[in-house]
């Protein structure tokens, strides 16, 4: 069997055995329902009320400013749709700012809100690397502006956004904001909440915690229509038993991922500078996506000119190492990548993306190898077209 | 031998290839699954014969159950642009085109193939039911597929000695109630889908609809005409018509009329007898020999026109530049030109062309 080697750390991650470690009592050991007035109820809610003290100090909230959801497409659900009703109701606005390079979690919520609830989306351009420029903000921010969605660190191209800036320019017009930390969860700082940023989603499977539980910080003050309705659970903010191993999960992936968040940054960059100047320097017609310094510290990606990124990806898979694209597709049919379009690349380019990003259990010998064999497949993929 | 021998297996989500796929698991190959997605109509993408989201996600399943790799390939460009133009201009010229024969040739045995070899692939398979046996010289022949209700032999005859040389056909040895015993053996939950000649890309729709959309120019109206000339209707555009027709002609005549010729150049439908459907021959070019040369002298064979048509006997006279002529024992109705003709001596298939005219003896060309 050949050696697999997993570079889509982006994509998810592993769960840290010691995150499981602490699940698994609560699976049939500690399983009462945290909203029961019982012992076994008690049990469980001192478990959730214990992680959500955790949660909010990694992300520099008090407790009662964290919701817990089942991923983290939900918690950008729950804050665009939530804040938007909210404001409307409060203020009239219905203006949405975004940007065009968001997750579709962000995208499409807001294009559902134009379609069916009669919001309005404006698009903030980006520079070439997809970043937002706050003098772009700034004109942006009118007076019927319900909300801003601007995300932490892009998926496709790693680029991180100025959200110091962008908060402080939202937090001067009173505007809401909220930011998808998916991404930037497992490597940059999160205790930004109270300062700058009012909804902070993040989901647990991108910081070696478990699939299907996120969270979304919600600034105290900050009104929300829940968009999940029944028992009143987290405060009304998210109706539904809260899934407590998972949540658990979660919260301990958090803690870990904040207490070493320097030190993994020091361990991913020197890799991930190897890894870009070894493809830039070794196949012909490549660019790095993104920016060069203001990115994830676990994060490459490439656009190669007149290549098709599927094609590329299966032969990669079949040589052994797991890689994803901005126009990955699993039924044949490649889109050129919306995020490419928004920061300039031309159609020569934007179907021919590459994304490497790599893990905690990623080695210098596996960038060397991968380095080593990229070369000839980009050239097999652009000879086969 | 096959420990670990790497193969690529085109899998569809039915039960042939899915069958196909689980015997060469079992038989402890390296396999890996593959599925073309094909050109459709925008928006009809869900009524691809054979690639729609549906299918693509059963093969999925199947490959997840079999614990094997799996990838779509995009190959809607090339489908659009080598057999849907190429049906497209068949129809231009006057000729019914035969576009699977095109797209087993140049899109499976081609770019699915060569992406096979990228993947490190020493065979490629299928869950056709055409077999193929090792001689003692090291070639390759290429045989029917046991079942005689199930038989693609004549579609495979576009392969070469080294295209079969490193193909498989898993199933092409058995019957379909094998097939079916293996599916349920492996707990394969497979559609076994109606058999269905319609175009894939056709979207469960007839053709002359798609050329009215595509090719709005061969939708010419004109003469229908009888053998003598006589002026009996009008036709819709000679692309609507299959040589041998006989219903929807919109002609009132006193017997059965049936489609004849299509004459081209002067845009009608000749129409005529039953017994003027028959012919003593026809003559073939882009020849396919199977075992690589063509045979020097004239032989007796059985010939296919169609792929469900039967088997004929008759005699095959090659005639350099692979090109042939064929002539039949007994006079053959609604030979068509564009179709595949298919020869093959008892199983074994010797090569196939493109008809290029049928003839009686009379008029046969110098």
């Amino acid at each position: 069997m050949k050696e697999r080697i997993y570079l889509d750390y982006a994509a998810t991650t592993p769960v840290d055995p010691r995150v499981v470690e602490r699940m698994l009592p609560f699976f049939s050991g500690t399983f009462g329902n945290p909203s029961s007035v019982h012992w076994f109820g008690q049990q469980a809610e001192a478990a959730l009320e214990s992680a959500r003290e955790t949660v909010a100090g990694a992300l520099g909230a008090r407790p009662e400013e964290i919701v817990f959801t089942s991923c983290g497409t939900e918690s950008d659900n729950l804050a665009i749709r939530g804040m938007a009703f909210a404001q409307r109701e409060k203020t009239g606005a219905q203006r949405i700012i975004t940007t065009p390079v968001e997750h579709h979690a962000v995208l499409h919520t807001v294009e559902q809100l134009v379609e069916l609830n009669g919001f309005k989306m404006d698009l903030l351009p980006v520079d070439q690397y997809g970043m937002v420029d706050s003098e772009d903000l700034r004109h942006a921010l009118r007076d019927d502006v319900a909300l801003v969605s601007i995300m932490y660190a892009n998926n496709e191209i790693g680029t991180i956004n100025p959200m110091a800036e962008i908060g402080k320019l939202c937090r001067q017009r009173g505007v809401p904001l909220h930011s998808d930390a998916v991404q930037a969860a497992a490597h940059l700082p999160m205790n930004v909440v109270r300062d700058q940023i009012d909804l902070l989603a993040i989901g647990a499977h991108k910081f070696y915690g478990p699939k299907g539980v996120g969270a979304l910080a919600v600034r105290k003050n900050v009104g929300l229509h829940p968009s999940q309705t029944g028992g009143g659970q987290e405060d009304g903010r998210r109706a539904g038993t809260q899934n407590i191993p998972y949540i658990v999960g979660l919260a301990e992936a958090l803690k870990l991922t904040v207490d070493d968040l320097e030190a993994r940054r020091r361990r991913h960059v020197a890799k991930r500078d190897h890894l870009i100047a070894g493809v830039l320097g070794n196949v012909p017609g490549s660019r790095l996506t993104g920016h060069p310094t203001e990115r994830l510290p676990n994060h490459a990606s490439f656009a190669f000119e007149n290549l098709d990124g599927n094609h590329l990806l299966t032969l990669l898979d079949a040589t052994g190492f797991a890689c994803s694209s901005g126009s990955a597709c699993k039924v044949g049919d490649p889109k050129p990548s919306a995020v490419l379009n928004a920061i300039g690349l031309s159609q020569a380019w934007t179907l021919g993306s590459l994304r490497v990003t790599l893990g905690e259990s990623t080695t210098l010998d596996q960038i060397e190898s991968f380095i080593e064999v990229l070369p000839s497949l980009v050239n097999k993929v652009r000879g086969a077209a | 031998m096959k420990k670990g021998t790497s193969v690529v297996v085109a899998m569809s989500g039915g039960v042939d290839s899915s069958v196909a796929a689980a015997l060469l698991v079992e038989q402890g190959y390296d396999v890996t699954g593959v599925m073309l997605r094909l050109w459709s109509e925008p928006g009809k993408e869900d009524s691809n014969r054979c690639c729609t989201p549906d299918a693509m996600a059963g093969a999925r399943r199947v490959a997840a159950k079999l614990g094997i790799p799996f990838y779509a390939l995009n190959s809607q460009d090339l489908f659009h642009d080598v057999v849907v133009q190429s049906f497209i201009e068949g129809y231009r010229n006057g000729i019914t085109p035969n576009p699977c024969i095109l797209c087993n040739q140049l899109i499976r045995w081609g770019f699915m193939y060569e992406t096979a070899q990228e993947l490190g692939a020493e065979f490629m398979a299928t869950g056709h039911y055409a077999q193929v046996h090792s001689k003692p010289d090291g070639n390759v022949e290429l045989r029917r597929g046991l079942d005689p209700d199930k038989d693609q032999s004549y579609v495979m005859s576009v392969l070469t000695q080294e295209k079969l040389r490193r193909t498989l056909f898993p199933v092409g040895g058995m019957a379909k109630p094998e097939v079916r015993a293996h599916a349920r053996r492996f707990g394969l939950t497979v559609a076994d889908r109606a058999d269905s000649q319609d175009l894939c890309f056709l979207a469960g729709q007839d053709y002359r609809s798609f050329l009215a959309r595509h090719a709005p120019e061969v939708v010419q109206p004109g003469k229908i005409v009888q053998a003598d000339g006589r002026h009996v209707g009008e036709h819709q555009g000679l692309a609507f018509y299959t040589i041998g027709q006989r219903k929807g002609l919109g002609v009132a005549a006193s017997r059965p009329l049936y489609v004849l010729e299509k004459n081209l150049a002067n845009n009608e439908l000749v129409v005529g007898d039953e017994a003027h459907l028959g012919r003593s021959g026809l003559t073939a070019g882009g020849m396919n020999w199977v075992s690589g040369t063509a045979p020097a002298e004239p032989f007796e064979a059985e010939v296919k026109i169609r792929y469900r048509a039967v088997l004929a006997p008759a005699v095959v006279t090659p005639q350099g530049n692979n090109q042939i002529t064929v002539h039949f024992k007994n006079s053959m109705r609604d030979i068509t030109v564009g179709q595949r003709v298919v020869i093959y001596n008892g199983e074994v298939v010797r090569g196939g062309g493109t008809i290029q005219t049928s003839f009686n003896t009379i008029e046969e060309p110098a």
